[in-house]
C-alpha cells in the first residue's frame, strides 16, 4: 500500500496554573487526574469545531504512574473529561519529557496515517507523588558502576554539568535565573501567559496554607517577581557544599498539567482548526545519566540534521529550565549569548515551575504564541533535558512566516 | 445584627448535639480581571455521607461569614460574594433533629426567623451574590441560594428539592416567597407541592436549570471553576441574565388552584402543610418579601408544634433508619449465601417474584409448575418484562441477555432445585397444597436450602410441621404490586432457626425491600389491620349506614384510596377469603359480611362503576345490598373504625406479632401506603385520643411522634 507522510501541526495548547508542591501549595488537595481533566476540557471549549468523537487518541504523560496518576491516566482522564467512550487513551513516561513525547509519539502516528487528531499532554503532582516515590533501582546500576550514584539526584547531575562547563559559574546561573523571573513577570504583565491558562477550583481544608474553603487558581504560584542577584546569592547549595545549584537557579517542585491538540494539517484545515505550528523534526538522545542536563545538545544535533537545518536557522528557542546551568550549557555549546533575545522570551521553568511530565507542552504553547507575534521567524525549537541521561528536541515551523 | 446573634445563641443552647456547619470565607481573583471575590464554602468537616445541614450554630457561623463579606463589600474590597458546598453536597437544609426537640412555639418561631435573618442578608449586600449548587441541595440548602442574586447548577447534581411539605412543614426560610417570584407560581407549585407529595420526588441539575431556578448549567467535571468564569462574565457585563416576566394575575390563581387540587388528591385536607404553603405562595404575588417571610415564620412554628409534622418526622425516621435495621433480626453473620433461587409455580405472582429475584440477585432463577405450558408462560412473562426494561433504556442489551439467560423453567423439581439455595412457593393459597409442595421440594433441594412461602394468611408453622427440617421454613410475604410496594413481612415460624431467618433478611436486603420481622400469627400485620379496618366499614354499611357516608367518614385520614376502592384493587373474593380466615381465628372481632359474600357470589369485581368518570355505586351492587336500619354519622363511623383499629393493634402488640408499635407503622407506610402525616397510624390514634379511649394508654412514648413534654 503506498503511503504519504502527512504534515503534523500543533493546533492549540493549554495548561493549569502551576502550583508549589507540598502542604501549603494550591493543589495540595486537588487530584492529579482532575488537573489534566481541567486542561483537556478547556481545550475542547476553546476549539468547538473539533468534534470530540473525531479525537483518535488521548496520550497523557506522568512520571510517577501510581495512584491518581496511574490507571492508564490517558484513558481515565478522557472518560472523566467527558470524551466519548469511543476515544481511546494511554499513558506515556519519559520523565520530564513526558508531554513532549506524548506529542511526538502521536505526531509520528498522525504522519503515518494512524490518527487524524489527538490530545497529548502531561501531568505531575509532585506534592502527591514526590520524585523517587516507590522507585526500585536495580542494584546492578551501582554494583557494576553502570551509572554514578549521583545520576538519580537531578540536582547533583546539575552540579556535574557545572563541572563539565567550568566557565558557567554560579554568578552566571544566578544572573540567568533573575532574567527568567523578570521575563516571566513581564510576560504576565503583557497578558501573554494567562490566555493559555485554565482556571482550576481548589479546595483547602486545613488553615496552614491560608484561608480554607474553595478557591480558584488563576495564576502560577511559584513565580518570584522582584528576585535579585543579592537575594539569590545567599541561598544554600543543597546538592554539594560550596556548590552552584540552588533553589533560586533551578525549577522547583511543582504540580500542574498541560494538554494540546495535535492533528494532521489536512484535518486541521478541513475542520477549521487553527494551525499554530508545523512539526519539522524531533529527536531524542542519550547521554551519561550523571550529566543528564547535557542531553538537549545531542538531541538538537540530531533534530537539526534530520531537518537539514543549522542552529542559525532557529529564530526562537523554548528551553526547559530545569536548571540554569543546563540552559547555559546549551547556549555555550552553540555560541549563543546568555541573554540572547531569541531564547525563552517569556522566561521559563525557573519562574513558572516544572511539574515534570507536563512541561513539554508548556514550551510548545509559549512558542506558538511567539510564532504568532513574530511572523519574521520561520523556525523555532523546543528542547528539554530528561532524567537518566536524555535530551529531547522538537523543531517547529511557523505557519505565519511571511517569507524573507 | 445583635438580635440575630442572640436569637441563634438561644436556639443553639437548646440543641447541643448539632453537627455544626462551618462557613469558610476564602478570597480569589476572578478570571478576566473581573476583580476580587469572596467565596463562602459550607462544610461540616465530614465526608459526603454526612451531608451539610443548618442548625442554629451553623446559621450563626454563616451570619459571621456574612458580617465579614458585608464589611468587605461596603469597603469596595470585593466585587461579589459566592456560596457553595463541600464536594458532592451543597446543603440539605435544616437539621431535623433540631426540629424534633423543640417544645415551645416561641422556639420554633426563632428557628424560622433565625434562618430568614441570616439568609436575607445575602440579598441586602451592596455587591451581587451567587449560589453555586454543586451537589445535593434540599430545603434550607435550596433556600439559601434563592436569596442570592444569581445561581448556577451542576449537571451532576443528583437531588434538589424543597421536601418540607412532604415532611409536614413549609419551606420556611424563603422558599414559599422567593421561588414563585423567581420562576412563577406554577413551576413553584410543582417544586414545593407536587414533587413533595409525590414521594418527595427530586430534581436533577438539568431540571433545576430548565425550571429557571438556576441561571446557568455546567458539567460536574469543572463546575465550580466554570461557574466562577461565568460569574466574571456577569460582573464584566459580557453576560446578561434574563428572567421571564411573571403572570401575577390569572396564571398565579390557576397555579395555586392546581396546587390545592394536588393537595386534595393526595392528603384530602388531612395534613395542613401543603395548604399553608399554598396560602403563602398565593400571597407572595405582591413580591413583598418581608411580609412573606413573616408568614413563613408563623406557618413553620405552627406546624412544628403540630402533630402532623411530628408524625411525619417519626415516619421519615422509620423508613430512613428503622427500615435499615429490622428489629429482632438475627446477626447477619449467620446468613448463608444465595446463589440460585427456585420458584414453585409459574403464575402471575410467581413470575413477578422470579423477575424481582432475577433483577436484584442476578443469580439463576428456575421456575417449576405442573405443566410445560404454564412454565413457558411464566418464563415468557419474565422475558417480556426484561424486554420492556430494555425498551425503556433501564438496562442495556448485555444486561438483558444476562438476565434472560439466568431464568429457566423445568417441569422436574429435582432437576430445577437440586442446587438451589432458596426456594419460594407461590402456589394456591391452601394449606394441604402448600404442605405437599414443600414436601416435594424438601425431597430434592439441598439440606441447607431455605423454603420460603409467600402465603398471606396461612400458618407458616403448620406449613412446616410435616417436614424433616422445619427449621428452614420462613414466611416471605410480599405486597402487590411486588415491584412497587417496599414492604416484605418476614415470618418466623415456631421452628425457624436463626440462620434461616438471617438468610431471609439478607435476601430481603438484596431485594431492596423493607423487611419487618413478624410472628406467625393470622394474616400477619398489614392484612390483619386492613381487614379489621375494612370489616368495620363493612359492618356499618351492613347495619344501615349509606355507602357514601361510610366511605367519606375515613377521608380525613388521607389514605391513598377509599376502603371500597382498595377492596376493588385487592379483589372482593380475596378480601372475603382473608376475612373468613381471620373470622376463624378471631370470630369475636372479625366478621364475614353477608353483603360482601353476595357481591362476590354475583361475580362483581367491585362496588363501583366509573361510567361518569367518577366512582358511583354500581346499581347491580346496590340491588344486592341488604342493609339494617342503624344509620350512623360520619363521625360515629370514624370512631367505630378507629376504635377497632386501635383495639386490634393493641392486641397484636400484646401477642408479640411485632416488636413494637413502630413496626406496625412501618408496615402500614411501606405495605399499604398509609401517609406520613399519620405516621402510619399509631401517632394519629394517640393524638386523636383513640388509644387512650380503647386501650387506656398511648402506643408511643411522648415525644416520639409528638411534641415533647
Amino acid at each position: 500500500m503506498p503511503r504519504t507522510v502527512r504534515d503534523v501541526v500543533f493546533v492549540d495548547g493549554v495548561r493549569t496554573p502551576f502550583g508549589k508542591a507540598g502542604p501549603k501549595g494550591i493543589y495540595h488537595e486537588t487530584r492529579a487526574d482532575d488537573l489534566v481533566v481541567n486542561a483537556i476540557r478547556e481545550l475542547l471549549r476553546r476549539n468547538p469545531d473539533l468534534d470530540p468523537a473525531k479525537i483518535d487518541e488521548v496520550a497523557i504523560a506522568a512520571t510517577t504512574q501510581i495512584g491518581d496518576q496511574g490507571l492508564t491516566i490517558g484513558r481515565t482522564a478522557g472518560i472523566l473529561a467527558g470524551l466519548p467512550q469511543s476515544v481511546p487513551g494511554y499513558s506515556i513516561d519519559r520523565m520530564c519529557a513526558g508531554a513532549l513525547t506524548a506529542v511526538t509519539t502521536t505526531a509520528g502516528s498522525i504522519a503515518f496515517g494512524a490518527y487524524d487528531a489527538v490530545i497529548a499532554g502531561g501531568v505531575e503532582h509532585m506534592g502527591r507523588h514526590p520524585m523517587g516515590e516507590a522507585v526500585d533501582p536495580n542494584p546492578r546500576f551501582v554494583s557494576e558502576k553502570l551509572v554514578d550514584e549521583s545520576a538519580l539526584f537531578m540536582g547533583m547531575t546539575a552540579e556535574n554539568l557545572h563541572d563539565r562547563y567550568p566557565s558557567i559559574t554560579k554568578q552566571r546561573a544566578d544572573e540567568y535565573a533573575v532574567r527568567s523571573q523578570e521575563k516571566a513577570a513581564k510576560a504576565y504583565a503583557d497578558g501573554k501567559i494567562q490566555q493559555d491558562l485554565v482556571p482550576v477550583s481548589i479546595r483547602r481544608t486545613t488553615p496552614e496554607g491560608g484561608e480554607t474553603g474553595w478557591g480558584l487558581a488563576t495564576e502560577d504560584e511559584p513565580m518570584r517577581p522582584g528576585t535579585t542577584l543579592e537575594s539569590l546569592a545567599g541561598l544554600k547549595t543543597p546538592f554539594r557544599t560550596h556548590g552552584r545549584v540552588t533553589a533560586g537557579n533551578a525549577a522547583g517542585l511543582n504540580d500542574g498539567a498541560t494538554a494540546s491538540i495535535i492533528a494532521s494539517e489536512d484535518f486541521a484545515r478541513e475542520n477549521g482548526l487553527p494551525v499554530r505550528m508545523r512539526l519539522v523534526s524531533y529527536s531524542f538522545a542519550g547521554v551519561e545519566p550523571e550529566v543528564m542536563g547535557y542531553g538537549p545538545i545531542p538531541a538538537t544535533e540530531k533534530a537539526l540534521a534530520q531537518a537539514g537545518l543549522s542552529i542559525s536557522d532557529i529564530g526562537l528557542f523554548e528551553i526547559n529550565e530545569a536548571f540554569a546551568v543546563q540552559v547555559l550549557a546549551f547556549l555555550e555549546h552553540y555560541g549563543i549569548a546568555d541573554d540572547d533575545a531569541r531564547v525563552n522570551q517569556y522566561g521559563g521553568a525557573i519562574a513558572y515551575g516544572h511539574p515534570l511530565a507536563s512541561s513539554g507542552v508548556r514550551l510548545m504553547t509559549q512558542l506558538a504564541r511567539q510564532f504568532e507575534e513574530q511572523p519574521h521567524v520561520r523556525y523555532g525549537l523546543t528542547t528539554m533535558c530528561v532524567g537518566f541521561g536524555m535530551g529531547a528536541t522538537v523543531i517547529w515551523e511557523n505557519p505565519h512566516w511571511e517569507g524573507k | 445584627m445583635s438580635t440575630t446573634t442572640e436569637l441563634l445563641k438561644g436556639a443553639a443552647e437548646l440543641f447541643p448535639d448539632e453537627v455544626v456547619t462551618e462557613a469558610h470565607v476564602r478570597h480569589l481573583d476572578l478570571p478576566a480581571g473581573a476583580g476580587r471575590f469572596a467565596l463562602i464554602t459550607l462544610d461540616n468537616g465530614l465526608d459526603h455521607t454526612k451531608p451539610t445541614t443548618f442548625g442554629p450554630q451553623s446559621l450563626a457561623n454563616l451570619n459571621v461569614a456574612i458580617d465579614q463579606v458585608e464589611k468587605e463589600s461596603a469597603a469596595g474590597e470585593i466585587v461579589g460574594v459566592g456560596i457553595t458546598g463541600k464536594p458532592f453536597i451543597f446543603a440539605v437544609g435544616a437539621d431535623l433533629k433540631g426540629v424534633e426537640i423543640l417544645k415551645e412555639h416561641s422556639d420554633a418561631l426563632a428557628i424560622g426567623k433565625g434562618g430568614h435573618d441570616v439568609f436575607k442578608r445575602l440579598h441586602g449586600l451592596s455587591v451581587p451574590t451567587f449560589a453555586y449548587y454543586n451537589g445535593a441541595a434540599m430545603g434550607g440548602g435550596v433556600e439559601v441560594g434563592l436569596h442570592c442574586t444569581y445561581r448556577t447548577v451542576s449537571k451532576a447534581l443528583p437531588a434538589f428539592s424543597l421536601p418540607e411539605v412532604f415532611l409536614g412543614l413549609v419551606p420556611g426560610w424563603g422558599g414559599c416567597v422567593l421561588l414563585p417570584n423567581l420562576i412563577g407560581a406554577d413551576r413553584a407549585v410543582s417544586v414545593i407541592i407536587e414533587n413533595s407529595l409525590n414521594q418527595n420526588r427530586q430534581l436533577k441539575g438539568k431540571q433545576v436549570y430548565e425550571l429557571g431556578i438556576a441561571d446557568a448549567l455546567f458539567d460536574g467535571a469543572d463546575f465550580l471553576s466554570q461557574s466562577l468564569v461565568w460569574t466574571a462574565s456577569v460582573l464584566n457585563g459580557d453576560i446578561t441574565v434574563e428572567r421571564p416576566e411573571l403572570d401575577r394575575g390569572e396564571g398565579w390563581d390557576a397555579a395555586v388552584a392546581r396546587g390545592r387540587a394536588i393537595a386534595d388528591s393526595k392528603v384530602h385536607g388531612a395534613a395542613p402543610a401543603a395548604y399553608r404553603a399554598l396560602d403563602i405562595i398565593d400571597a407572595a404575588r405582591d413580591g413583598d418579601r418581608q411580609q412573606g417571610f413573616d408568614a413563613e415564620d408563623t406557618a413553620l412554628a405552627d406546624l412544628i408544634m403540630g402533630g402532623e409534622l411530628r408524625a411525619g418526622l417519626y415516619a421519615f425516621n422509620l423508613v430512613q433508619k428503622r427500615a435499615k435495621r429490622p428489629a429482632g433480626a438475627p446477626s447477619k453473620d449467620l446468613a448463608r449465601p444465595v446463589s440460585k433461587v427456585g420458584v414453585v409455580g409459574a403464575g402471575l405472582m410467581a413470575s413477578q417474584l422470579a423477575l424481582l429475584f432475577l433483577r436484584r440477585l442476578e443469580v439463576p432463577v428456575v421456575l417449576t409448575d405442573i405443566d410445560q405450558e404454564r412454565i413457558d408462560k411464566g418464563v415468557g412473562y419474565v422475558h417480556a418484562e426484561i424486554d420492556k426494561l430494555l425498551g425503556k433504556g433501564r438496562i442495556n442489551q448485555d444486561k438483558a441477555n444476562r438476565l434472560k439467560a439466568l431464568v429457566t423453567g423445568v417441569l422436574d423439581k429435582a432437576e430445577g432445585f437440586a442446587d438451589a439455595d432458596f426456594v419460594i412457593e407461590a402456589v394456591f393459597e391452601e394449606m394441604s397444597v402448600k404442605q405437599q409442595v414443600f414436601a416435594e421440594v424438601e425431597a430434592v433441594a439441598p439440606a441447607h436450602a431455605i423454603l420460603a412461602t409467600n402465603t398471606s394468611s396461612l400458618s407458616v408453622s403448620e406449613m412446616a410441621s410435616k417436614l424433616q427440617h422445619p427449621e428452614r421454613v420462613v414466611g416471605f410475604h410480599f405486597f402487590n404490586p411486588v415491584a412497587v410496594l417496599p414492604l416484605l413481612e418476614i415470618v418466623r415460624g415456631e421452628q425457624t432457626d436463626d440462620a434461616s431467618l438471617a438468610t431471609a433478611f439478607g435476601v430481603a436486603k438484596k431485594l431492596k425491600k423493607t423487611a419487618v420481622l413478624v410472628k406467625d400469627a393470622p394474616a400477619f400485620v398489614v392484612n390483619r389491620i386492613l381487614t379489621r379496618f375494612m370489616g368495620e366499614i363493612q359492618n356499618v354499611i351492613d347495619e344501615g349506614t349509606p355507602v357514601p357516608v361510610a366511605e367519606k367518614a375515613v377521608e380525613p385520614l388521607g389514605l391513598p384510596m377509599s376502603p371500597l376502592v382498595l377492596l376493588e384493587l385487592v379483589g372482593p373474593a380475596i378480601g372475603l377469603h382473608v376475612s373468613e380466615t381471620l373470622n376463624r381465628a378471631f370470630p369475636d372481632r372479625f366478621t364475614v359480611s353477608p353483603n360482601l359474600k353476595a357481591v362476590v357470589e354475583a361475580g362483581k369485581r367491585g362496588f363501583y362503576v366509573y361510567d361518569s368518570g367518577k366512582p358511583e355505586l354500581d346499581p347491580e351492587v346496590a340491588a344486592l345490598l341488604k342493609q339494617g336500619d342503624s344509620v350512623l354519622t360520619e363521625e360515629q363511623v370514624r370512631d367505630r373504625v378507629l376504635d377497632a383499629v386501635a383495639q386490634e393493634i393493641g392486641l397484636m402488640l400484646d401477642e408479640g406479632v411485632v416488636a413494637e408499635a413502630q413496626d406496625i407503622d412501618l408496615c402500614l407506610i411501606t405495605g399499604a401506603g398509609w401517609p406520613f402525616h399519620l405516621g402510619g397510624v399509631t401517632p394519629y390514634l394517640d393524638r386523636a385520643g383513640v388509644s387512650e379511649r380503647v386501650n387506656g394508654k398511648p402506643f408511643l412514648a411522648p415525644g416520639l411522634a409528638s411534641v415533647p413534654a
